[in-house]
């Protein structure tokens, strides 16, 4: 007796709470010197300090400081000015210290929130997802687990552990509970991390990459009755690791709690892990005896009480939130909705823009980017932003193709010449002696050899079967190697035919 | 020789009397001929030590200029962590561990070329205050054999009363610096905490501990002082502030107007009777030398013990946490089949001692949800009284003296089961700890009725440690002057002595 | 008067990851007994208008520019290891959550 999603809905309303962890890109460490990058071989990014060496003191990393402010302002949130990290002690071999330095009762931003929109059949709707709070922490070191089936930790016989990854800096963004999200609650959920993600992004502080582990989000997940004060027992989901993953786990939940409602048992207080394959929840720990993490400030930092001038500066350099600035692009740019959603998912809006800002017109560059430029990026299997061609060489294209000194088809050679590194697009014009045909006796001298040539379709044309001339054009254009304006000799072979 | 202070052993050192290889030998030999009586050392560095020696007197050939105390040797608390030698903290949980790293007291003893003979005795994690908590077997005090040297740092303390080396490194939680130091007849100083690095040092409680000098004369502890102290950027709780001018004070020993304060309430019941007379006698030593002594009361004093014993494992319970088997250290029960968390278990049942283990539960229940407030909130309020009790006393002295401790050595097994009365031990020296004040203790001569060392416990403001040494000089030089002798030519001679 | 069972000796034996023989968890508790009688006394002068000390020094903000210094060698990082395999610590299997 499965539910549908409808009759979970038409009964239950859903209490929504997110709670997402972004490793910040910084160069070093959280509380050491180590290197942060990904994927170096095992445990060669390690030291006394993140390894927990007898001895070892943590140090703060102002960077990752400054990372936190930046986000707690742009989730609108107050900067707290006296806060401390804590302690949360707890056992588990992926964490040296056996303690994880975080920060508990005084984190340093508390109060903010997002709004997200959501697209539904009753047209756009907005909800506010309020920020409880957003603190500093560490990240653990990874475990790899031999022996069993499948490298998950039941069935193992022993696990191998890098810490590479342990000491990063984490951030944690805890929303409060999102009320009224009604049978939206897996949209808005999405939704949120989506806005989170762009505006993380935007700030340059962290990778944002769901699927590296560098931006994570755990779901916690309640019903009530609708009409009902009483609040359900909540699940919390983890290893959510892509957006659709965020929707798909919630309402999976959601459908979870509802059945097991509905048959009078009982939800237990848990931790459950989400899976990729089935879009499923597996029971992990269960959280029924709390664990007691003894939290007290950490002796070996000092409080961090940022002053009023370091907030404003930081502030100032807050860029705008994406959501809002991509709207007053598509406005000024008069783009498509759904353009506008391709350069976002093609990762492309910040590069269009700034060729705009060159003095490029916008669809120009969009459509170079979107197109041309895409597609050698596609080709050569690397993202556009390693391409060698800069918004620069893009507007310089575009200005030289309205100036009428390239075509659009020897502009494409141009940005491949860029690309495949020949230089600035008037060295690649230069060198490749790429020029427009527009001498007018020599275009006519190749249509009347063309002419000649096939008379027979020549004739077509002059009788009025205009379609003909298509292959007669090609014919010139290749004649005179791509380098005439294709325009230009249809005009002058309608007039030679009389047309 | 190796009766001479550090000062003096420089000096010989400068005009090329004697070698540092020649010193660093008659150290090693002497350490040879008692330590099995003493059990001083864990390790002895043989020839690492006497490898630093001969690199240093080549330097010296050279005509490099060299650091006061360069080619001196010194015996390190095994609770420094030093690159490739073994460090335990006299625990059987670290047996056989070697740091990757050097901590920052023993990157800059190196870097004043002072020569590190070993790693001393201490009670397991530096808790306790006789040294009977060592995985290791416990220190005899030179004095008497059948005697406790103190703890934690007593493996510290006897290797200087032996002569088994001039100088040596010590760590201070609630007085195992100075606690050892009085019943040793020896001398030595907690600084200011923040004053001296605490990165290498093995936590046992981080807002509390502090590594500091200990020495047979005043002046040569602030020469160490000056050595190993000053603003490390790897300790976020070190000072950046200039290192206060230790050695001055220490040869100037001028404490003319200066005021010093008697703590009422560090004296009289409880303190034994050689240990007053002593104290009173000091005091009168004081006032010849010119200083005003006026009586200062700091009421929150008798709630000290009670709020240390709860800070401090408290720490300790989430410090030791990092010793599971995982990364370093013994690994118990790592059969077919176990797992990590039996492992964790079973190694630290096996690994950790009596007094670590009664600590770390006790520092859990403090922590724990429901307790917080009543018991490590509590005594974080009851350290605020404390701090403003000091911060009162001293707008009326410039120092504030009491005896270290209440009573002399006792005898090794005495207190062992009895932890309430082994906590007594430091009820003088745990409130310097508590505020992060400087304390030292300094020999104030002999009890009557058993013939040991009392000690007496100076204590100045946060980075105003030229002042205990100002006084410390000044009673020393007149309680020399007194004697005609240095106090541990009283002690008893031990056998073999080269 | 405070006081802990034996069973709450256990409790925090678990929480700090301590196996203990039934002898040591009863002798702990009898100990415990006395001990917290003694140290509860922080409670009487604790008011609640005393601020709580947690550090000695009134420091704040102090921070490490955020500059990558060289690791320790894997060899090193590895030297105390119990057991190693594939450049990585190797323990016993992991329970729980993963
Ligand atoms: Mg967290
Ligand atoms: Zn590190």
């Amino acid at each position: 007796m499965s539910l549908t999603y409808d009759d979970v809905v038409a009964k239950y309303e859903p209490v929504l709470g997110l709670e997402v962890h972004v490793e910040l890109n910084t160069n070093s460490k959280m509380f050491c010197g180590c290197s942060t990058i990904f994927g170096a071989e095992p445990n060669t990014q390690t030291c006394p300090v993140c390894l927990a060496l007898p001895g070892a003191l943590p140090t703060v990393n102002e960077k990752a400081i400054e990372s936190t402010i930046k986000i707690g302002l742009a989730l609108n949130c107050s900067i707290a000015p006296f806060s401390r990290f804590a302690r949360k002690n707890y056992f588990y071999p992926d964490m040296p210290k056996n303690f994880q330095i975080s920060q508990y009762d005084e984190p340093i931003c508390v109060n903010g929130y997002v709004d997200v929109e959501i697209q539904t059949d009753e047209g756009t709707k907005q909800f506010r997802v309020e920020v409880e709070r957003v603190h500093m922490e560490e990240d653990t070191g990874k475990s790899l687990h031999v022996g069993g089936a499948t490298g998950r930790i039941h069935g193992a016989d022993y696990s191998l552990l890098d810490y590479n990854r342990a000491g990063i800096p984490l951030v944690e963004i805890v929303t409060k509970i999102v009320p009224g999200t009604g049978k939206y609650a897996p949209e808005v959920a999405k939704a949120y991390v989506s806005e989170l993600r762009d505006i993380l992004r935007g700030l340059g502080v962290s990778d944002v990459k769901m699927e590296q582990g560098s931006l994570r989000c755990d779901a916690n997940v309640s019903l009530r009755l609708i009409g009902s004060d009483v609040l359900g027992t909540r699940s919390e989901t983890k290893n959510v690791n892509s957006l659709r993953s965020v929707e798909r786990a919630v309402r999976g939940e959601m459908i979870r709690h509802a059945e097991l409602l509905n048959k009078g048992e009982r939800v237990v207080q848990e931790t459950r892990h989400f899976q990729e394959d089935t879009g499923l929840t597996r029971s992990g720990r269960s959280k029924e005896q709390a664990e007691d993490y003894r939290y007290f400030p950490e002796p070996d930092l000092v409080p961090v009480a940022p002053d009023a001038a370091w907030i404003e500066e930081l502030r100032a350099a807050i860029p705008e939130r994406p959501s809002l600035h991509r709207k007053r692009l598509q406005e000024a740019w008069n783009v498509p909705a759904k353009e506008m959603e391709a350069m976002i998912n093609a990762d492309v809006l910040g590069i269009v823009e700034a060729t705009v800002a060159l003095g490029a017109d916008p669809t120009k560059a969009r459509s170079w980017w979107l197109g041309e430029i895409s597609r050698l990026a596609n080709e050569r299997d690397t993202a556009i932003a390693d391409l060698a061609i800069t918004p620069t060489d893009v507007a310089a294209i575009v200005a030289l193709v309205e100036k009428g000194e390239l075509t659009d088809k020897l502009a494409r050679q141009v940005v491949e010449g860029v690309i495949a590194g020949e230089g600035t697009p008037a060295e690649v014009v230069s060198k490749r002696g790429i020029k427009v045909v527009n001498d007018d006796g020599a275009l006519m001298a190749a249509i009347e050899k063309v002419c000649a040539e096939q008379a027979e379709t020549a004739e077509k044309v002059r009788s009025g079967h205009l379609p003909a001339a298509g292959a007669l054009i090609g014919a010139v254009m290749k004649e005179t190697k791509g380098q005439a304006d294709a325009a230009r000799v249809r005009e002058l072979l309608l007039g030679h035919l009389g047309q | 020789m190796i009766r001479s202070s550090a000062a003096e052993m420089a000096a010989k050192l400068v005009t090329g009397e004697v070698t540092s290889v020649a010193l660093t030998q008659a150290h090693l030999d002497r350490i040879a001929s008692v330590d099995a009586d003493v059990h001083a050392f864990l390790h002895v560095d043989t020839e690492g030590a006497l490898a630093q020696a001969a690199a240093i007197d080549a330097k010296r050939a050279k005509g490099e200029k060299l650091s006061p105390l360069a080619g001196v040797p010194l015996a390190l608390k095994d609770v420094m962590a030093q690159k490739g030698i073994p460090t335990t903290c006299g625990s059987k949980i670290l047996e056989g561990w070697r740091p990757p790293y050097d901590s920052t007291v023993v990157a800059n003893l190196k870097k004043n070329d002072i020569v590190i003979l070993g790693k001393t005795n201490m009670d397991e994690f530096a808790m306790g205050s006789s040294t009977e908590n060592s995985a290791y077997g416990p220190t005899h005090n030179p004095w008497d054999l059948t005697r406790i040297p103190g703890g934690s740092g007593g493996g510290s303390s006897a290797a200087l009363a032996a002569f088994e080396a001039p100088l040596a490194i010590g760590t201070d939680t609630g007085g195992s610096i100075r606690q050892p130091a009085a019943v040793t007849g020896t001398v030595g100083v907690k600084p200011t905490y923040g004053g001296v690095s605490r990165y290498g040092l093995v936590a046992f409680s981080s807002s509390l501990d502090q590594a500091g000098p200990c020495a047979r004369t005043v002046l040569d502890a602030a020469l160490l002082h000056e050595a190993i102290a000053g603003h490390d950027p790897k300790d976020s709780t070190s000072i950046k502030a200039p290192v206060p001018q230790v050695v001055a004070a220490a040869k100037s020993g001028d404490v003319k107007g200066m005021k010093i304060g008697v703590v009422k309430e560090l004296n009289g019941d409880g303190y034994q009777a050689g240990v007053r007379a002593r104290f009173e006698e000091s005091l009168e030593l004081l006032a010849k030398a010119g200083a005003e002594i006026v009586e200062v009361s700091a009421p929150n004093f008798e709630y000290a013990l009670a709020a240390y014993y709860l800070i401090a494992p408290s720490e300790c319970s989430s410090n030791l946490a990092r010793f599971d088997a995982m990364r370093y250290g013994l690994r118990v029960g790592d059969v077919d089949g176990a797992a990590a968390e039996s492992v964790m278990n079973l190694t630290r049942e096996v690994g950790f001692g009596k007094e670590v283990k009664r600590r770390i539960i006790l520092g859990t229940y403090a922590l724990s949800s429901g307790y917080y407030d009543a018991y490590y909130g509590s005594a974080q309020k009851v350290r605020t009284l404390i701090t403003q009790d000091f911060t009162n006393a001293f707008t009326k002295a410039d120092v504030l003296v009491s005896p270290t401790c209440p009573t002399t050595a006792f005898k090794i097994g005495e207190k062992a089961n009895d932890p309430l009365a082994m906590y007594l031990n430091d009820i003088a020296t745990i409130p310097v700890n508590m505020a992060g004040i400087g304390g030292m203790s300094l020999p104030s001569g002999l009890a009557d009725e058993d013939g040991l060392p009392v000690g007496f416990q100076i204590m100045s403001p946060v980075m105003k440690d030229e002042r205990m040494y100002s006084v410390g000089a000044a009673l020393e030089a007149a309680l020399l002057s007194k004697w005609g002798a240095p106090l541990l030519d009283k002690a008893p001679i031990m056998g073999g002595s080269k | 008067m405070s006081s802990l069972s034996r069973d709450d000796v256990a409790k925090l034996a678990g929480l700090a990851r301590i196996e203990m023989s039934e002898e040591e968890l009863v002798a702990l508790s009898n100990e415990f007994t006395v001990i917290l009688d003694a140290v509860a006394r922080v409670q009487e002068v604790a008011g609640a208008d005393v601020e709580a000390t947690s550090h000695p020094l009134p420091l704040r903000n102090v921070f490490r520019t955020d500059v990558v210094v060289p690791s320790l060698t894997p060899e090193e990082a590895l030297s105390g290891a119990p057991a190693q395999e594939e450049q990585r610590f190797r323990v016993p299997q992991i329970l729980g959550e993963e």
